[in-house]
């Protein structure tokens, strides 16, 4: 079956997610009839990278549209695409721009589009597995209507090179109406850098209502710190206000992947944990030994965190001679 | 000016999904309803672009009989009238949910003016299809921006600003306009006890959608496979800082 897969470009490459999607997307289409998208200017440099990645022929769309994300632009490509490939499959990564450009292609080829896949079989129709609840649950469901659309979840399969050649190159020029033209990005305001970033940290402290108040988080900023981590917070916290909704982990927050999390005074509501089922390792710090977080925690302290997490401070600065 | 905000039903549920025998439902006889967090924050913004502007504004949802909770915890926080579209009890897919709205849209636009602005959740608390809005907005033909973490009104248009890697993005469109929101464009305010009673009494219309075909068809739910383990007590109270320590070691952070 043929297989076209839409491109998210870097600076300086392809993002990681659409290698994914399309290691996901060849074993699907279960053959070397990959195509692959990519839009803007300098697309055919990518040719090398998607071949090597099971690529066969790379479609670059040309349009001054593309200096900026303008996803009724992109969107567009995708559906000239689909009337001039006639695919079986059109996937993308279960990123914000994966999920919201496969959707509005679907919306103008009046087609069911199924967002965050963890698993696909072919057939008519074509079955998928996909995530509710942030993953926290799984449906299984049948895809009406050929092409069938759909995005692929982080991270459940890697990125996997194979002995490709070098990617063929076409470039098009998409016909887009006003109206595609009309939504883009005119502006990028950058954030001012702080410290280590939720979303890439090593270790993250989290707190929960457990906490009790905003101050309760100074003694989790002191170990992050000495970790060299992030602080987290659940969504009881944030609408306390007691720490602002970036520091939110969870479906409805920050995702994160660190070496560990270390989870205090959090109840472990499934919400939460779609946020850090990422995390290598979990530690839980709570005063109710039977807490749900003790089914997916790895390590636990049974204790009140504000004795327990100054302990663990001092205790690191006592092995350290500081 | 005229605002619609669009919300979803769906179970709260805690520490674990349990579901029905069938497997198509989540069981929910011991689970208290809600709406997403991102279409939380749509309420509040709602409410505060009327109050700042005048206008009315207007909340909506396609769901069972028992969806009238969730309206009136939006009038609640300040909404001025509701409209129900009893789904008569099961869950629509992202098309024909998005087809049912649109309909109703122009059903109310045709009789009370045109709305400036319609928010949506980025995506659903349950069925997370990250489709709706967009659908709703390709078939009315208004532009649409997703994903909004900041959005203020500027002239007969909004600026809306997206989370992006090392910053924001901003995008400018006008009146008529849709957009999808996420949590952390504000912090939603808890309804008075006044406001909970006279939301008691506000309007809510009804009408019965013609239910489409289902194109993408759900067959069961599956709870996924948990760690299947449970937490290896390092000990109690500050007693177990030397045993942590150990293991922030192994694991190659401390
Ligand atoms: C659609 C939807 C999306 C959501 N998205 C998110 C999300 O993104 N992120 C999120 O976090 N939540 C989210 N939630 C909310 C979630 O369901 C829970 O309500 C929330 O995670 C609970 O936060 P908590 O664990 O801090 O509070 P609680 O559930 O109240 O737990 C507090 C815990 O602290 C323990 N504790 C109390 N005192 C101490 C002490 N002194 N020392 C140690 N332990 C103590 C208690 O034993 C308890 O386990 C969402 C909910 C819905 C419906
Ligand atoms: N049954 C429904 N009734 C009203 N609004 C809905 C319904 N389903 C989805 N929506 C809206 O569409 C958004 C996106 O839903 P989804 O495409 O399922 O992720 C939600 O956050 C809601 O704002």
């Amino acid at each position: 079956m043929r297989a076209l897969v839409v491109i998210e470009r870097l600076a300086d490459g392809v993002d990681e997610l659409s290698l994914q999607a399309l290691a996901f997307g060849r074993g699907l289409a279960g053959g070397p009839d990959v195509h692959a998208l990519a839009v803007g200017e300098g697309g055919a440099d990518l040719a090398p990278l998607l071949g090597a990645h099971g690529v066969s022929e790379v479609h670059v769309a040309e349009h001054e549209a593309f200096v900026s994300y303008a996803p009724p632009a992109v969107a567009r490509a995708v559906v000239d695409l689909v009337e001039r490939l006639s695919p079986g499959l059109v996937l993308a990564a279960g990123s914000d721009r994966g999920n919201e450009v496969l959707a509005r292609a679907a919306a103008m080829v009046e087609l069911p589009f199924a967002a965050n896949c963890v698993d696909a079989t072919t057939g008519d129709p074509l079955r998928v597995t996909r995530q509710r609840w942030g993953g926290s649950l799984l449906e299984e469901a049948e895809l009406a209507g050929a092409p069938a659309l759909l995005t692929v979840a982080p991270h459940v399969v890697a990125a996997a090179p194979v002995d490709g050649a070098e990617a063929t190159v076409d470039t098009f020029t998409p016909t887009l109406s006003p109206d595609e033209l009309a939504v883009r990005v005119v502006e990028h305001v950058r954030a001012e850098a702080a410290g280590v970033s939720l979303s890439d940290a090593n270790v993250v402290v989290s707190g929960g209502r457990g906490t009790g108040s905003a101050e309760g988080f100074a003694v989790l900023e002191e170990l992050a710190e000495l970790l060299r981590g992030a602080v987290g917070c659940s969504r009881a916290v944030t609408m306390a206000g007691w720490r602002p909704h970036t520091d939110q982990v969870g479906q409805t927050g920050t995702k994160i992947a660190p070496d560990i999390y270390i989870a205090c005074g959090i109840s472990g509501a499934t919400q939460h944990m779609a946020g850090c089922k990422g995390a290598k390792k979990i530690l839980a710090i709570n005063v109710d030994p039977e807490a749900s977080i003790m089914a997916s925690a790895d390590y636990a302290v049974i204790g009140d965190l504000r004795e327990v997490v100054p302990a663990v401070s001092a205790e690191i600065r006592k092995a350290r001679g500081t | 000016m005229r605002v619609l905000v669009c919300v979803k039903r769906v179970p709260m549920t805690g520490g674990r999904i349990v579901l029905t025998e069938d497997a198509q439902e989540i069981d929910t006889a011991h689970l208290g309803f809600t709406i997403s967090p991102h279409e939380e924050c749509g309420i509040e913004e709602a409410a505060r672009l009327i109050e700042a502007h005048g206008g009315e504004s207007v909340v909506l949802t396609l769901g069972a009989a028992e969806a009238e909770e969730q309206l009136r915890d939006a009038m609640a926080l300040g909404i001025d009238r509701a409209l129900h579209l009893d789904s008569e009890g099961s869950e629509w897919d992202g098309q024909a949910t998005a087809e049912a709205i649109t309909n109703a849209i122009r059903a109310e636009e045709a009789a009370s003016g045109t709305f400036d602005l319609v928010f949506f959740g980025n995506e659903s608390a349950d069925a997370g299809g990250f489709q709706v809005g967009i659908r709703v907005a390709h078939a009315l033909g208004r532009p649409c921006v997703t994903g909004l973490k900041g959005i203020a009104v500027e002239g007969s248009g909004v600026r809306c600003e997206q989370e992006v890697p090392g910053g924001r993005d901003v995008y400018r469109i006008p009146f008529p306009a849709i957009v999808t929101v996420k949590e952390g464009l504000n912090l939603p305010h808890y309804p008075s006890v006044p406001a909970k009673l006279r939301a008691q009494r506000q309007p809510v219309d009804t009408a019965t959608p013609a239910r489409q075909e289902q194109r993408l068809r759900k067959l069961r739910l599956v709870v996924p496979e948990s760690r299947g383990k449970r937490a290896e007590v390092l000990g109690e109270g500050p007693a177990a800082a030397e045993r942590v320590v150990e293991v922030l070691r192994e694991i190659g952070v401390a």
